[in-house]
């Protein structure tokens, strides 16, 4: 068993796990951050994007031990409590989701997206959410969800609010 | 009696969905959530062949590992293992086999479930099974359709002594008199190829005796939680009454989760059994091999008709994989299409075959349209291959046959009759939208200059038969249940309303759409309406949701008991305000004196006295609460014109959807944002199946794309942003005048991007391209037509 120290979210756990365990299993199973979810077991839907220190990663492609000392930031812990985060907010208005079990890592691949390129086209959007599989809505709406999502972020983060 | 009067009316509008809240703050409530204490992981044992006599099997050495609390094999379990049910003999002759959840003796498809070890934690469940002992003798696979019906072929059922599992035949009319005296008859045979669901949440399933009674309760991601826990308690033995069946938040079906799997029957014994709570979630890779399959058809089909352009008749030859064992409704899939294949075209005969083949392979059932995908692709490319053979343009084919407008109610020559209809007002617009004439310009310059990069128009108007279903009907085709659905209307004390519908959402937004009916209904804000579902528990009667249902039968029975509600408390308002019943008037969610404003009650009110019961009218019982129970009259028919402009590049195959324009008329909207939502979604597997799906098997019957590194499900990189319209044609079924919307553009989309795809190859003789129609398909057939033309 590896001793490991991770921020998730805000708040700092410290846990002892079997090198072998994934981050997404270890935080959701260790510490019942159920909000990252599993959807493949081969690295490709990306239902399980969470951020490490700041970056998106699969967290079904990082061992619990490599987070060791990092900053975690899910879905849970996008915004707080009854706040929305812009890319929130933009994907309830655009109808950016249906059965929900992508969004969570569609929501933070987009995040991760808009911080490196805040004014993305249709086709840098599109290229950008490639790893992430969505079965539900054919992206379309996806699409304007994070293209909204730039606007109202460039427009000041008082607008993000819904 | 006076009617109820809508003022201020929550039905047309572009709602936000209620839904999306905690969906998008990930406090969600998925199954794989779920973690009760004293919980044993189940992990399963597959059989990694085909076709094989199991020799040996001993799991004592699983019980040896860390952590495992039992290990089951088939004869360990015993009465336990439970068969998996089918609830759609087609036929009176039918083969039915039985299809244990632990596979006895023989496997008959990779996947099948050979053992169980149920340990403190999944992974060591997981590593326990490389303790089972466990050998093989294989077996010859069965694997193609064609070869399987031959005498002397491996079978897949010894004891049927046929790899046949039935032969349904519904002839309509004279089609040999139509074929002689046609001027031209044009054959086809067109392959649709075998698809695998893919909903992004893996199936997942926990069991636990309650402690309070002899009660079970499953959480199960599943579409269907009424029908499962009839089905559970008929396979398990365990009283109904005894069995909770809870869908959470449930990630995606599209078919996939409408059945009784054999992990929800193990987990539901071995939780009874070990007396504590048993939990299994499949891995994608189980996903792949375990979930039903879809699609997997044979289609041969041919048309006749005058030279002229005038169809004649039809005829369809179907082998359906059936795939190793009878799932839910795996039989009646192809049935569902049989109705569908004459489309929006009048003629004058019909005549379907459809042969049921068992194969080993993963058992095929719903997926996402379910037959009518099938039966739609087949006639909109024949359709194309008609106006091609005659020299007909393509469009003017289908307005020369097509039912008119004034023509509804149309009986077909399938037998059904459509309610309303105006192909001519989608398609005109759908022409506008697309720039026809621009773009059928644009592909006859490329051809003439020799572009490498050819353009080709791809045309679908399509309707299908959605709103499962009356029962009458079903139990006519010999399906063991029925069609209708529930509603209970609560009005509670404090003036909130409850909802209880037996609709089981996974992605559909019924949690918004069902309070804008109730709420147009009783004038009550959709926020004060809350939905109840998806709980056996707290929703006790529904038939769930699939096949286009929720809205065409569910919206019924909302609209049905928010009436009788509102006719119930007009009684008690009457009594309040001391006047009789008819002379109120119920505005905006309040009853009123006609002519004198001033006296009204709110229903909040009424339902406050409902509640004290202090000074209710003589006969009138305490509590404010209605409940309808509606069979549907009939089907309903949405259609659309769905136009695709598709470029292909000669040179190397690569296809790329250019644009891709669609106008659905579903009927009246109740949130056309969803509606939308949908058809984009469906639209986008639709163009799936033609461009990237496919599941593949080699010769000894093993799946190549067993991961989604190999089954290609599209990415946003791969597909176009989609011009969608609607045109409004009111059902005349249903008294919204809605119809349906979950799986029109799943089929209306396929046969537009392949007969766009072939449009734009005609002139250098290609007629067909097979699905999924990758670069290397398409560039192999281009190839092929050259050579052809030597």
């Amino acid at each position: 068993m590896a001793h490991i120290t991770v921020t998730v979210d805000g708040t700092s756990y410290t846990s002892e796990v079997e090198p072998r365990k994934l981050l997404v299993h270890w935080l959701r199973e260790d510490i019942g951050r159920v909000g990252t979810v599993v959807g493949c077991d081969t690295s490709n839907c990306g239902a399980c994007t969470v951020l490490l220190n700041g970056r998106s990663v699969k967290s079904c492609s990082v061992l619990a031990v490599q987070a060791d000392g990092c900053q975690v930031t899910t879905i849970q812990g996008l915004s707080d409590g009854n706040e929305w985060h812009p890319v929130q907010a933009a994907f309830k208005e655009c109808h950016g989701l249906q059965c929900g079990y992508c969004t969570p890592g569609m929501v933070m691949a987009a995040v991760d997206l808009l911080s490196e390129n805040p004014k993305p086209s249709e086709s840098e959007i599109r290229e950008g959410l490639e790893g992430n599989l969505c079965r539900c809505t054919g992206y379309h709406n996806i699409v304007k969800s994070v293209s909204y999502a730039a606007d109202l972020m460039s427009a000041g983060p008082t607008k993000g609010a819904k | 009696m006076t009617t109820a009067v809508e003022t201020e009316t929550a039905l047309g509008k572009p709602i936000r969905r209620k839904e999306d809240a905690h969906l998008l703050h990930g406090q969600t409530n998925w199954t794989d959530n779920i973690q009760l204490p004293g919980t044993v992981h189940m992990a399963i044992l597959r059989s990694p062949m085909a076709h094989a006599k199991i020799t040996k099997l001993d799991v004592s050495g699983a019980l040896a590992q860390a952590g495992v609390v039992a290990a089951y094999g088939a004869k360990e379990l015993g009465d336990l293992n439970g068969g998996v049910p089918c609830v759609w003999p087609v036929t009176d002759d039918i083969k039915m086999p039985a299809f244990p959840a632990l596979a006895i003796d023989k496997v008959r498809q990779v996947g099948d479930c050979v053992a169980v070890v149920l340990a403190t934690s999944a992974a060591a469940a997981v590593d326990a099974l490389d303790s089972i002992v466990v050998s093989y003798e294989q077996l010859p696979a069965v694997t193609d359709m064609e070869a399987a019906l031959e005498s002397g072929s491996a079978l897949v059922h010894d004891e049927i002594e046929t790899n046949a599992c039935y032969v349904y035949k519904m002839p309509c009319g004279d089609y040999e008199a139509s074929r002689a005296k046609a001027d031209v008859v044009v054959a086809r045979r067109f392959i649709n190829q075998r698809l695998i669901p893919t909903f992004m949440e893996p199936r997942s399933v926990v069991a636990a005796p309650m402690g309070m009674s002899d009660e079970i309760t499953i959480w199960s991601s599943t579409q269907i939680p009424h029908v499962l826990r009839v089905l559970l308690a008929l396979v398990t033995g365990i009283p109904e009454n005894n069995l909770r069946v809870v869908a959470p938040d449930v990630g995606g079906g599209f078919g996939g989760k409408l059945q009784c799997y054999r992990e929800e029957i193990l987990v539901t014994n071995l939780a009874k059994k070990l007396g504590r709570p048993v939990k299994w979630t499949e891995t994608r890779s189980e996903n792949m091999v375990a979930t039903h399959h879809g699609r997997d058809q044979i289609q041969d089909i041919e048309i006749a008709a005058t030279k002229d352009g005038k169809i004649l008749g039809l005829k369809v030859t179907l082998l359906a994989n059936m795939g190793a064992y009878l799932q839910i409704i795996t039989p009646g899939v192809p049935l569902l299409g049989m109705f569908m294949y004459p489309a929006i075209y009048k003629m004058d005969s019909y005549d379907f075959t459809c042969t049921g083949v068992f194969t080993n392979k993963t058992p095929t059932d719903a997926y996402r349209g379910a037959g009518r995908p099938e039966a739609t692709y087949a006639i909109e490319r024949i359709v194309d291959e008609l106006a091609a053979e005659i020299g007909m343009e393509p469009m003017e084919l289908r307005k020369k046959n097509w039912i008119t407008h004034d023509e509804f109610p149309y009986t077909t020559v399938a037998g059904l009759t459509y309610d309303t209809g105006n192909y001519e007002a989608a398609t005109e617009k759908a022409l506008a939208m697309f720039d026809y004439d621009g773009l059928r310009a644009e592909q006859a310059q490329r051809r003439a200059s020799g572009d490498p990069v050819q353009l080709g128009i791809g045309i679908s108007t399509f309707t299908e038969m959605c709103g499962l279903a009356p029962s009458r009907t079903l139990g006519a085709l010999k399906y063991v249940a029925g069609g209708w659905e529930h509603c209970t209307v609560r009005a509670l004390p404090t003036g909130k309303i409850e909802v209880v519908t037996g609709t089981s959402p996974h992605g559909q937004g019924h949690e918004t759409a069902w309070s804008q009916i109730a709420s147009s209904i009783l004038g009550v804000p959709v926020e004060d309406i809350e939905v109840i579902h998806s709980d056996t528990g707290r929703s006790p009667y529904g038939m769930d949701t699939y096949g286009s249902r929720s809205l065409a039968v569910g919206g019924q029975a909302i609209k049905a008991a928010s009436e009788r509600l509102v006719e119930k408390a007009r009684v008690i308002a009457a009594h309040q305000l001391e006047c009789s019943a008819s002379d109120l008037e119920f505005i905006n969610g309040s009853f009123q004196v006609k002519g004198d404003p001033s006296k009204s009650q709110a229903l909040g009110a009424v339902a406050f006295e409902a509640f004290t019961a202090h000074n209710l009218p003589p006969g009138v019982e305490p509590t404010l609460q209605a409940e309808a129970t509606i069979d549907p009259v009939d089907f309903s028919y949405p259609h659309g014109t769905h136009l695709a402009a598709m470029e292909v590049d000669t040179e190397t195959g690569q296809v790329k959807v250019r644009k891709y324009v669609c106008v659905d008329d579903v009927g009246m909207q109740v949130n056309p944002m969803i509606v939308e939502g949908q058809v984009h979604g469906g639209v986008a597997q639709g163009i799936a199946q033609a461009l990237f799906e496919g599941a593949e098997y080699d010769e000894d019957g093993n799946l190549l794309t067993a991961s989604l590194a190999d089954y290609l499900i599209p990415s946003a990189a791969d597909l176009p942003s989609f011009d969608t319209g609607t045109t409004v044609t009111p059902s005349t079924t249903h008294p919204l005048g809605t119809k349906g919307v979950g799986e029109a553009g799943t089929i209306a989309s396929t046969p537009a991007i392949i007969n766009g795809i072939v449009d734009a190859l005609r002139h250098l003789g290609v007629t067909d391209v097979a699905m999924p129609a990758s670069p290397q398909t398409v560039w192999r057939t281009i190839q092929a037509a050259k050579e052809g033309a030597k």
